[in-house]
């Protein structure tokens, strides 16, 4: 493949949103009250459409016959590059609105970073994605106010939640070699600018929910290259399955 | 309204008029404003549709029936999905607006108001059916991508509110 680095730096963008919008698809009738079913599944839609669109981008310049389908449906565990963070489990609805508040205040910034890629196809993908992610953030920082300062069980959950979730958020701003090279070509993204503001970001809206800013500071990682928690390959199980017992079917 | 990037052949404005959004069945994907280009080119029309949200279900079908309409007033078609620019809901026509109104749909407010009312719960969506303004949010995502969930405190009557986006 001439541009290796380029397809690499697309499935890291990529990655994170398919695995989380399957996360959160997988509450499909399980949420705790229509409205919030209603609203995870919303949020998987719109993360597998900007996905689609990563991926259709990343197919072409693979350039070998290969579909989105492939892309999304037929790597292995170790293929995939998304951050530790979107594979954990919904354990309960605070791990689900902690994991996707942590995820949407660097969602939102990494994408007004890549609206300036010198990739058209990139800028544009993340130029449409910054109005839905916006809605996302709003959703979920709402459920972490809502939860944190709400009942005493409602807070003791949240800030378990939180507790439980913050080793993951580190990796976030981890470099790949893929991320090094496309930020020296100006289409990437320099992730660990991020970092500063994610974090007073996220202080802030803890604060203000009355949850305490986790001290520890031993971070996880992985999840970038491949090395992912347990719980990934049963997500991978049952994303691909229909793709692995129908071989070549189409979203 | 960014309407100027639009680029529609005008014999083909009676046709894509006829098309409709399968989510919104009042409303005509012009009035949507989802057709960016649509141009005679030899014997094939060239058109190019945007998604008002990335995952929008629709847009397949769109796409498909845009090709039998042209294709029942005698064109084939090429039709591509643009992302760029994105799409807009000031990008709805006037009378978009009011088919969606009289759909039983509250129309998006301005970006300003929006975020009032979604975040800080401010009553400003007219409830489609009474008119009243003392309306609430029920839940920041409806039943599309597209929507929140409202209610009028005033007819009781729950309603769709069509997010403003911008």
């Amino acid at each position: 493949m001439k541009n290796k680095n380029l397809y690499n730096y697309i499935l890291g963008i990529a990655d994170n949103s398919l695995i989380l919008g399957q996360r959160l698809g997988s509450l499909t009738g399980h949420g705790p009250s229509l409205e919030t079913d209603i609203a995870c599944t919303n949020i998987s839609l719109d993360l597998f459409g900007q996905v689609r669109s990563y991926y259709q981008h990343a197919a072409k310049i693979a350039g070998d016959n290969r579909s989105e389908d492939d892309i999304a449906m037929l790597r292995k565990e170790r293929e995939y590059v998304n951050v530790l963070l979107v594979e954990q489990p919904n354990t309960d609805f605070a791990y689900t609105m902690a994991r996707q508040f942590l995820f949407d205040v660097y969602h939102l910034s990494f994408l007004q970073e890549l609206q300036k890629s010198k990739d058209l196809t990139l800028s544009a993908i993340a130029n449409k994605s910054i109005k839905e992610v916006s809605y996302h953030l709003r959703f979920s920082t709402d459920w972490i106010k809502r939860l944190g300062d709400g009942t005493a069980v409602s807070h003791q959950k949240m800030q378990e939640a939180i507790d439980g979730l913050w080793t993951y958020t580190d990796e976030l701003f981890h470099q790949t070699e893929a991320d090094k090279a496309m930020v020296a070509e100006g289409i990437g993204v320099d992730v660990t600018l991020l970092k500063e503001a994610y974090y007073e970001k996220v202080g802030a809206i803890l604060e203000e929910a009355t949850l305490e800013i986790p001290e520890s500071k031993w971070f996880q990682k992985g999840g970038k290259k491949g090395i992912h928690t347990e719980h990934l390959g049963y997500l991978l199980a049952e994303l691909q399955y229909m793709q692995r017992a129908y071989p070549n079917m189409e979203w | 309204m960014t309407t100027t990037e639009q680029n529609i052949d005008e014999i083909l404005i009676p046709i894509l008029e006829k098309v409709s959004d399968p989510e919104i069945p009042v409303l005509s994907i012009m009035d949507m404003g989802v057709v960016r280009t649509a141009v005679i080119e030899k014997d094939m029309v060239k058109v190019q549709i945007t998604p008002t949200y990335s995952g929008c279900p629709a847009m397949d079908v769109i796409g498909d029936d845009i090709k039998s309409a042209l294709k029942a007033a005698g064109y084939d078609s090429e039709i591509e999905l643009i992302l760029a620019p994105a799409w807009t809901t000031d990008w709805i026509t006037p009378r978009g607006r009011k088919a969606l109104e009289d759909y039983g749909i509250a129309a998006p407010l301005n970006a300003e108001a929006d975020i009032s009312v979604l975040l800080e719960g401010k009553r400003l969506v007219k409830c489609p059916q009474c008119g009243s303004t003392n309306t609430r949010l029920v839940s920041q995502f409806g039943s599309t991508a597209c929507k929140a969930q409202f209610q009028c405190d005033d007819c009781q009557e729950p309603f769709d509110y069509f997010k403003c986006l911008k």
